[in-house]
């Protein structure tokens, strides 16, 4: 391959899980190291997103810092992938969806057990959380989708070779899971 | 000696009286289906098995768990256009409900969640509802669930047709419809709703959850961790020459 393809990943309102379960693809990193190099990702600690031709997005969006960062992925990656169940659905994070967010605020800061002399933060350096939780196809376009929490080491890798390969993404059942 | 109609190019035996979905499961035909249990009357509400059918009068799409079958009706179902028009339908049922597959303990066991991932749904590609459902805990041996519930009136069959209860029903109509239980104070604790009814174990979402035995079973072991929905459904169809029927 003459030049290798850049990749950019991040994570939103996720738990780093789905990263991890990324390293978990162990010593095919190598090989996958032969093809890519990364661009912003906590892997690089590059803060800004450059032209990619791969943005690997975990997490929903529950606060305006990560749909801004979800858009600067949409405008510089060619192929933009929701990685895991939050990314995919909202996930655990869009749980409190059926609540107010003030009543989540309220209960968390000020009514919660054994809070006392509670304060709900509000440094303007915090990003305003969203009103609810979303999954990434609510606010941009998604090329691919990869549910799972994590989606499985074997899951990811089968994306990313046949992706590699110019293939398009196809997934045995075992492959694929929501859970 | 039984007639035969057509499934997909192929002729699938039947006798009368068999829908079009019976006899080819009964045929070891697997057709995409939800809300069709073999022992339970046919409801024909989540239009999963929905098929092409044609008698000659020209085609139509048709729940096959509904359509009678005939001798010489030619049925398309294992086509590209059925399956995407199938994980449209999956997709929607997943949008309009809260189903968190990570933190459900019906995970590997439910139905929606199996169907999906046989079909190759990868993202339930609607808006999501997020709708604002309640949980019941009251009953000593049951956890109530409606979030995950998919209105395929399972247990509301089951309740009245075998435990002669009717503990479970539908309130409401349009998106509005909603499941219910049958006791004045709205309670699944005030029914007489017991581990023994058939409704205890119909459920094929996590809606109606047996307490205490959550995780007896590990993730990753469970029924359909084991093998396919499509695989299971077959297993579970009554054969001709063998009429027992597998567990639901």
């Amino acid at each position: 391959m003459s030049k290798k393809l850049r990749v950019a990943t991040t994570s939103l309102a996720g738990c780093f899980g789905c990263h991890m379960s990324f390293l978990d693809i162990d010593e095919r990193l190598f090989t996958l190291l032969e093809y890519i190099e990364f661009d912003r990702s906590p892997l690089t600690d590059i803060k800004q997103c450059g032209p990619c031709d791969i943005g690997l997005v975990e997490g929903g969006l529950c606060n305006a810092e990560n749909v801004h960062v979800l858009r600067e992925f949409r405008k510089n990656c060619k192929i933009l992938v929701a990685v895991g169940a939050c990314a995919v659905t909202g996930g655990l994070p869009a749980q409190r969806n059926h609540l107010t967010l003030a009543d989540c605020l309220s209960e968390v800061y000020l009514t919660g057990p054994g809070v006392e002399h509670g304060l709900i933060p509000n440094d303007p350096e915090l990003p305003l959380p969203l009103d609810k939780v979303h999954p990434l196809h609510e606010v941009v376009k998604v090329d691919y989708f990869l549910p799972g929490c994590p989606p499985s080491a074997d899951t990811l890798w089968k994306f990313l070779s046949d992706l590699l390969a110019g293939r398009t993404p196809s997934f045995t059942q075992e492959l694929i899971r929501y859970d | 000696m039984s007639d035969t109609f057509v499934l997909d190019g192929e002729d699938v035996p039947f006798v009368p009286g068999q829908s079009v979905l019976q006899a080819a499961l009964s045929a070891g035909r697997y057709i995409p289906h939800l809300c069709y249990h073999p022992e339970f009357k046919p409801h024909g509400s989540c239009k999963v098995c929905t098929v092409k059918a044609n008698s000659g009068l020209g085609s139509r799409y048709a729940s096959s768990c509904t359509l009678p079958a005939q001798a010489g009706l030619e049925v398309e179902s294992a086509t590209e256009e059925m399956n995407e028009l199938r994980r449209t339908l999956v997709q929607m049922l997943f949008a309009e409900g809260n189903h968190f597959c990570p933190s459900c303990e019906k995970s590997g066991s439910c139905a929606l969640q199996a169907l999906g991932a046989d079909l190759g749904v990868m993202t339930a590609g609607f808006r999501h509802f997020y709708p604002d459902r309640p949980l019941d805990a009251s009953h000593p041996d049951f956890l109530l669930d409606s979030n995950r519930c998919i209105l395929c009136q399972l247990c509301m069959r089951a309740s009245s047709e075998v435990d002669h209860k009717h503990v479970f029903v539908l309130s409401g109509r349009g998106i509005t419809k909603h499941l219910i239980v049958n006791s004045a104070s709205g309670r699944l604790a005030d029914t007489d709703f017991a581990l023994t009814d058939k409704a205890a174990e119909v459920c094929p979402v996590g809606v109606i959850l047996k307490k205490r035995v959550g995780f007896a079973v590990p993730i990753g072991q469970r029924r359909f961790d084991q093998r396919p929905i499509s695989a299971q459904a077959l297993d579970d169809a009554p054969r001709p020459s063998d009429t027992s029927r597998g567990t639901a």
